[in-house]
């Protein structure tokens, strides 16, 4: 599986109030979710983002609140996968969950810079900026993970 | 190897001998809770699933407490969603207006939480019941959901950093001051995937309205849990509010820790959260040299609506008013408390203090209703986020503090340390 698309660059501990402000928790629906996706820290990513896109921030990405609705909200903007130096943890397991690809690796996501083309290797972990001419390497899954995401997400990977 | 008082519980549900930081295990639930943003997300995967039955409807807990009483039709068909979930299985344990508290104030008060259990939330703070000597961790609205089917969730084994707590708190200092102070000092990801355990000859110390606040606030420094060791005050409010008997896990004598922080609660001062993160922290003799004038006050959350926060509250603002221009709102977390404040002659000493009392809610906490800020506004909050845009406007300020220094500043119409 692979992802190919422009860079959409934040800073440090991006938390999940500007991912999805909570004055639009009182909908579970995705499109009107990703309608104001990152809309408090940066108001034209609605505008701007195209499928297949990609989001790089730096430490403790999707901080705060738990709710699922900020990685839904990534997804269904059209974003393909997330890089980060490190992310909260319970974004990284609702991320994991509904099946938002998301990578850790700090040189990536200090060299990669917002506008940047970037292809991505999942099953190698292999991050090619394509802009920069220049590759990373992120850190695997641990083979537990793994089977939730080939098996289409935590609640197929519990059917009996 | 020795284990800490998180991985015991953790080896224990995971019925294993012994299990060490890094380890994926699944763990067996003693609850699963949700609330009226993140359970209707949960219910929809549940149902698009095509699970037809709960693991147990005695062990989870839907709380209708963010958006309600409903703040608009868009709320209320998810509180409505909820209540036809819970109908439909039977589910023990669900509280909407009438009943309801907010979660993290609820579920210890009405016994559903004890030491020895492993649960997740739908919620960050859910990490709260750490205070009660639980495994508890806030997890997504895809998690509950299996949680819901399967009474399982699964973990990575977290390593520890342990704070040994020596000393007492001053007058007029709290759990709160705490909790930012060790935040200030380890940063928003000091904890980050780690457990926070509290012990030491300190903590005998302090209540569990300061323990629950304490614990409530360890996702502020990006931990999986927060857990006090239990003692003698912890069995105390578990025998008054439980029929069940707790299970107490200790740490092991040679158990691992990644860093280990020694806090003198002497010499805690009152501590105040700049915007915009947790982590920027100022003791309040600095905070007041810096004369910030302040438009809001709130009094209440999951961190700080208990009777003990009010009951500080009412102490500093009896017999005076708020300031000209402050807008100061209390809110009890649960109709326990609202009765018992009520009762106790505190929401009067409020109203006569020009305050205004709401029914039990999130609410401004998240920017939701009941105190929405105005752009370039300011709000000293007892609650536990100051994030860009946490309460309402993107270029509005949240102050963070304790019930005494919000009480404070409230009477002042800037941030305040003059408590008597």
């Amino acid at each position: 599986m692979k992802a190919h698309g422009i860079v959409h660059k934040y800073g440090d501990n991006v938390d999940t109030d500007v991912i999805i402000p909570a004055r639009y928790l009182n909908t579970a629906d995705h499109k009107e979710l990703a309608a104001h996706c990152m809309e408090d820290i940066d108001k034209d990513f609605v505008k701007n983002v195209k499928d297949g896109d990609i989001i790089v921030a730096n430490m403790n990405f999707g901080c705060g609140s738990s709710r699922e609705h900020a990685p839904i909200a990534i997804k269904a903007s059209g974003i393909s996968c997330v890089i980060a130096s490190t992310f909260a943890r319970i974004f990284y397991r609702n991320s994991i969950n509904i099946g938002l690809p998301i990578l850790e690796c700090d040189e990536a996501a200090k060299d990669i810079e917002n506008g940047n083309e970037v292809e991505i290797d999942f099953d190698s972990g292999v991050i090619t900026n394509i802009t920069k001419n220049k590759t990373y390497q992120a850190l695997p899954f641990p083979e537990f993970i793994k089977d939730i995401i080939n098996k289409g997400g935590l609640l197929n990977s519990i059917k009996k | 190897m020795g284990m800490t008082m998180t991985q015991k519980i953790l080896a224990k549900k995971a019925g294993l001998e012994s299990v060490v930081e890094g380890q994926l295990i699944r763990a067996k639930l003693d609850m699963v809770l949700g609330n009226d943003i993140t359970s209707p997300v949960a219910i929809n995967e549940f149902e698009k699933n095509g699970f037809t039955g709960v693991f147990d409807k005695t062990k989870i807990s839907l709380v209708m407490d963010h958006f309600t009483p409903n703040k608009d039709i868009k709320a209320a068909k998810q509180c409505q969603q909820c209540r036809n979930f819970a109908d439909k299985y039977d589910i023990l344990n669900y509280y909407d207006v009438g009943n309801v508290g907010i979660e993290h104030a609820l579920l210890p008060e009405k016994g559903l939480v004890i030491a020895g259990d492993c649960v997740i939330g739908a919620d960050s703070h859910t990490c709260t019941y750490g205070a009660l000597g639980a495994f508890s961790t806030g997890v997504g609205s895809t998690d509950m959901a299996a949680g819901m089917a399967t009474g399982e969730a699964w973990f990575k084994v977290p390593s520890a950093i342990k704070f040994n707590l020596t000393g007492k708190l001053n007058k007029w200092v709290s759990g709160k001051d705490v909790i930012l102070h060790i935040i200030g000092m380890i940063g928003v990801d000091g904890a980050l995937y780690q457990s926070m355990e509290f012990t030491g000859e300190g903590l005998k110390t302090l209540s569990m309205d300061d323990r629950l606040c304490m614990a409530n606030m360890a996702i502020e420094a990006g931990a999986k849990n927060g857990i006090f060791e239990v003692d003698d005050v912890t069995l105390a409010y578990i025998k008054e509010h439980s029929d069940r008997t707790p299970e107490i896990f200790k740490a092991d004598a040679d158990a691992k820790y990644s860093r280990v922080i020694d806090i003198d609660l002497s010499e805690i001062k009152p501590t105040v959260s700049f915007p915009h993160l947790p982590e920027n922290t100022k003791t309040i003799d600095e905070a007041e040299k810096l004369n910030i004038k302040i438009d809001q006050v709130v009094i209440g959350s999951c961190t700080n609506g208990r009777y003990s926060d009010l009951e500080t509250a009412a102490k500093i603002v009896k017999g005076k008013k708020v300031a000209k221009g402050v807008r100061a709102i209390v809110i009890p977390a649960t109709q326990k408390i609202y009765l018992e404040a009520l009762k106790n002659g505190l929401l009067e000493t409020f109203v006569e203090a020009g305050m205004v009392v709401s029914a039990p809610t999130c609410g401004p906490c998240l920017g939701g209703h009941m105190g929405i800020l105005a752009p370039n506004e300011r709000a000293v909050s007892t609650t536990n986020r100051n994030f860009v845009g946490r309460m309402g406007d993107t270029s509005s300020e949240v102050y963070l503090a304790s019930p005494a220094v919000a009480a404070a500043s409230a009477i002042k119409g800037y941030i305040s340390g003059e408590f008597e």
